[in-house]
């Protein structure tokens, strides 16, 4: 069978060898396997009049019919933009003054830039509410010296405000790395050329930068669009994604709405994919020579050093509050209603030491092997699609961003659906084994790796793989000693936001754990913040989490900076 | 110290009367919606007094729970349902996920408060009871001057304009049932019309039962409707709360059930068995759980000090006669009512209210006939259902919810009929308390 295929999809996609075909077919394999099918089992239902049989677009055309829908629609829409704009403020600055100038502390930066991504549920939202909410810590001393109040966490600008915070690492981590990766010549032509300053960023060094910009910018949009957790916490119910979860998840199977908006989810989700692979077509983003990590780095003059610390420090405490919140939250007695706790403790972590050990270990292990299989997919599918001409092979890229706009709840109950009826020769079922849950994992957060696998090979010129080919050098030689290299950079960024998203995730795992033995850190989160006595465990142990995978990132960092070192001495 | 011995002795009792029966051994996997608080003492007083015993607790909401038991019924591999929601179980029976079972653990009464302990039909049984009522941040009322309130009409006084919270009925089946208490104790237009003017004046509806207690404990908002062990367990844990039963309350059985098809049947009897024994009930005085037991004799031990007893205090849940048939068949439509008419307009139903308050300060200070006669039309506005209680019980419109292959009104098209009509009515009730304000000036 597929003896008789090859020769012809070979054929169609002209110069494709039989390894990309493999590997085309391969992903496509998975990703029908584990997101297509799954979710369809439950997207079904979007098509379907009420009570099941036949096939209806009526469900539609309620959506349309129905004001709630279209609000939260636009309102979606709005969040989203703002959002992307507030958080392209805040990466902006701090991903410029550590890919411009010597900076000390830009490892620090780099890995306490990803720490707002791993604000786990539940937990973090209390946090901010302590700090930020009306009445707050902020809000309360400002009721008492002033007698005003900010509010800060009301509405859809309060949606925006914690959206940014939450994701703007998105923006920061892609656009350091297409910034180290930008080719110091060009910069030093424009100098020549009598270009500087603001211009010089404005006309070479962002332009050159894009696409991992507009990597990370449709990130935050989409996630932003789909994200369910923080207009719920802030009490925002007109938006797409907490409607679609609340009919999910309280009305169920009996009525469609719920999965039709999830269908309106994915499609506008991929609109807006490819509207941002529409920004950057036509242009060339490639250089050719490696300059030793981008940029030519200044040093700082005195008042630029005070600028460029206070900026970042400013920054810094900004998006680390509801951090700050959350660890005095772990070590308190009580807080209500006081801009501080009452007294502190260490009993919560106490609490939660014992048990904290088997969650830390399947956390590391789960979002450890989705990141993994995540990074392989992402290189995999970022190669088809920028370097063969296999037909198709952009729905390779539509079909794992789609993942993105699932909710998690959805591809939970599809799992459920799809492999619980499977049984394993002893007679569990297949949804049992810890295995299921790396999957929904790796599938949840193959977006965030894939985009930034994207933005690394497009900064790759062809040019050097044709060098190695003309070299003698086969594909797969020119792949693993030549791109995968260069894409180093890229490939890490992708690893830590899938690793660090995966590791606070909740929705789609909630369904699929099936004993305390194989919980990942959020679910102990999510039993303890469900009464008032294991708040501060729930703190103690959310501080865990994030400290765990700060210190995987740091790690990765710390790696990835000595083999540029090396890599470097030895050109 | 005596109430270890109490404990001890107990325990003993248990013990001898499981090596009598059997040995119920193995692993017992129970889905429960309660919290960590609850389940841990009571895994522990359980595997002790049925040593071999290994309760396996996982944690999911209600909703979550009753969705995983319809997607994992071809293999099932779950034990017991263990949550507060009566109605949770009533879908589980129907969908024929419960297996019928007779305990024969002794001395639980039929009733408490109005409310039927056990289902008639043997398929899950309340093992504790809990009404709902109204919490309170004591530093937050200082701070803000607020008085505390008894009843339910308290709340639609202006003076608690923007401090209460509850939680959204179709997201939590015991606020669902203070919604269908308050519906069948007053009746439905009247009942509606105070659901509506107490609405208007929260200041959140939330999406999880725990956000009320959360935003209370930690002083976001002052006042919350919830179910009293959300409010015993925060004073134990030490926070500023304070907690009262209003006259019109319910008293409603948290459940647990057998699952069809358990894989340990045997030890899931065990489990019913001892929560529903002395010892299993005494376990529900502990200071993380707080839940009133469903054996009156517990209430005699010191443990149980601070806890109203229903059996005795008959004022309790006892007021209005809790209909569980009629609530059970327009749950549907009761959940999606209350959404589409008070949490998803909100904000209209907020300004409306704020308005009328507004204006009934005005007419308070400076008295004039047609401003009165203008904000007593407002209020109807807020008030005036889309529907009335027998088009609610019609079949069409239970079938627009559960769905059917016949044409007629679909659920969306319905909600989207009872959300305009919601929304013109607050704009227009706005209005006519703005005019009134303007001629009390």
């Amino acid at each position: 069978m597929l003896t008789s295929v090859l020769p012809r999809l070979r054929r169609a996609g002209s110069n494709a060898t039989a390894g990309q075909i493999v590997a085309a077919v391969a992903i496509a394999a998975f990703l029908l396997l584990f997101l297509a099918l799954p979710v369809a089992q439950v997207m079904i239902a979007a098509f379907q009049p009420k009570g099941g049989g036949g096939f209806t677009l009526v469900n539609f055309v309620d959506f349309f019919n129905t004001e709630l829908f279209v609000r939260s629609f636009w309102n979606s829409l709005y969040v989203s933009g703002m959002s992307v704009l507030v958080a392209t403020l805040i990466a902006l600055p701090l991903a410029y003054i550590t890919a411009r100038f010597e900076f000390r502390g830009a490892l620090l930066i780099q890995t306490l830039g990803v720490v707002p991504l791993i604000m786990p549920p539940f937990v973090g939202a209390v946090a901010m509410q302590l700090l930020f909410g009306r009445n707050g810590t902020i809000n309360l001393l400002l009721q008492d010296h002033f007698d005003i109040t900010i509010p800060f966490m009301e509405g859809l600008n309060g949606v925006v405000l914690v959206q940014a915070i939450h994701y703007f690492p998105f923006i920061l981590i892609n656009l350091t790395t297409a910034l180290n990766n930008i080719d110091r010549s060009m910069e030093e032509a424009a100098q020549s050329l009598g270009c500087s300053g603001i211009r010089l960023f404005r006309r070479i060094v962002f332009p050159l930068a894009m696409p991992g910009y507009i990597a990370g910018a449709a990130l935050v949009f989409i996630k932003v669009f789909d994200d369910l957790a923080t207009p719920l916490l802030l009490n925002v119910k007109d938006m797409l994604a907490p409607q679609a979860y609340l009919r999910v998840t309280s009305i169920g199977i009996a009525d469609p709405m719920g999965y039709v908006i999830s269908v309106v989810l994915i499609v506008f989700s991929l609109l807006s994919m490819w509207a941002s692979t529409f920004a950057l077509r036509g242009r060339d983003y490639a250089t050719t020579q490696r300059g030793g990590g981008g940029l030519d780095r200044r040093k700082l003059g005195p008042v630029q050093a005070v600028a460029a610390y206070g900026t970042v420090i400013a920054i810094l405490l900004l998006v680390l509050a509801p951090h700050i919140a959350l660890t005095l939250l772990s070590f308190a007695t009580v807080w209500s209603f006081s801009p501080l706790p009452d007294a502190y403790t260490l009993a919560h972590y106490g609490k939660v030491f014992e048990e904290s050990a088997v969650y830390m270990k399947n956390t590391v292990l789960y979002a450890g092997l989705a990141a993994a299989i995540d990074i392989v997919l992402g290189v995999a599918i970022a190669y088809l699609v920028l370097r063969t001409k296999l037909v198709g092979r952009q729905w390779l890229d539509y079909g794992a961003m789609a993942a993105l706009a699932v909710p998690g709840v959805v591809l939970g109950i599809g799992y459920l659906r799809s492999f619980y009826g499977i049984t394993l020769p002893d007679g569990t079922p297949l949804a049992t084994l810890w295995i299921v849950i790396v999957l929904a994992l790796a599938v949840r957060r193959l977006p965030y790796a894939l985009r930034a696998c994207f933005a690394a090979l497009q900064q790759v010129s062809e040019a050097l793989e044709e060098a190695g080919e003309n070299l003698g050098a086969t594909k797969a030689r020119v792949i693993r000693r030549i791109i995968v290299p260069l894409m180093t950079g890229g490939i890490l960024a992708g690893f830590v936001t899938s690793f660090a998203t995966a590791a606070v995730e909740l929705s789609a795992t909630i369904m699929l754990v099936q004993s305390n033995a194989d919980a990942p850190l959020t679910y102990g989160l999510y039993v303890f913040m469900q009464s008032p006595a294991g708040r501060g465990p729930g703190a103690a142990l959310g501080i865990i989490a994030v400290i765990l995978v700060a210190a995987c990132t740091f790690i990765s960092h710390l790696l990835i900076e000595r083999h540029r070192r090396r890599s470097g001495a030895i050109r | 110290m005596t109430r270890s011995l109490h404990l001890l002795l107990g325990t003993l009792c248990a013990l001898s009367i499981s090596v009598s029966v059997h040995a119920q051994t193995g692993k017992v996997t129970v889905v429960t919606s309660f919290s960590k608080d609850v389940t841990t003492p009571i895994k522990t007083a359980f595997e002790k007094a049925y040593p071999g015993a290994n309760l396996d607790v996982q944690n999911r909401n209600t909703n979550a729970g009753v969705k995983f038991l319809q997607e994992t019924k071809a293999n099932n591999q779950v034990d017991l349902f263990w949550a507060s929601a009566p109605d949770a179980f009533e879908v589980l029976k129907s969908n024929n996920l419960l297996q019928a079972y007779k305990p024969k653990a002794t001395g639980i009464p039929e009733k408490v408060g109005s409310y039927p302990i056990n289902d008639p039909q043997g398929y899950y049984f309340g093992f504790a009871a809990s009404g709902y009522g109204i919490m309170w941040n004591t530093r937050y009322m200082q701070a803000k001057k607020l008085p505390e309130p008894k009843e339910w009409d308290d709340l639609l006084k202006p003076v608690y304009f923007d401090h209460v919270a509850i939680a959204a009925p179709s997201r939590s089946g015991t606020t669902h049932l203070t919604v269908e208490t308050i519906l069948q104790g007053e009746g439905w237009e009247k009942g509606w019309r105070t659901l509506r003017l107490m609405a208007g004046n929260f200041r959140q509806i939330t999406e999880r039962s725990f956000g009320v207690p959360e935003g209370v404990n930690s002083g976001q908002f002052g006042l919350g409707v919830v179910i009293d062990f959300f409010a015993f367990s925060s004073e134990a844990s030490g926070f500023p709360v304070k907690f009262a039963y209003p006259t019109v309350t319910t008293l409603v059985p948290a459940n647990v059930g057998i699952v069809a098809n358990a894989p340990n049947m045997a030890a899931a009897q065990a489990f019913v068995e001892f929560l529903l024994s002395p010892a299993g009930q005494e376990v529900l005085l502990e200071p993380g759980i707080r839940r009133l037991p469903v054996i009156p004799a517990v209430y005699d031990k010191p443990a149980a000090k601070g806890l109203p007893n229903p059996f005795k205090d008959t004022s309790l849940g006892a007021r209005v006669k809790f209909d569980v048939d009629a609530s059970e068949k327009r749950t549907a439509a009761v959940d999606a009512l209350y959404d589409q008419t008070i949490t998803f307009q909100h904000e209209a139903l907020k300004a409306a209210t704020k308005a009328v308050h507004d204006a009934e300060a005005a007419l308070a200070k400076k008295d004039n006939a047609q401003g009165r006669t203008l904000v007593k039309e407002a209020k109807d506005l807020i008030g005036t259902m889309p529907v009335t209680e027998a088009e609610v019980a019609s079949d069409a419109v239970a079938k627009a919810f559960t769905g059917s292959k016949e044409p007629g009104a679909r659920q969306a098209e319905l909600e989207q009929k009872w959300a305009a009509f919601a929304k013109e009515n607050y704009a227009k009730a706005k209005d006519k308390a703005d005019q009134a304000a303007k001629l009390a000036r």
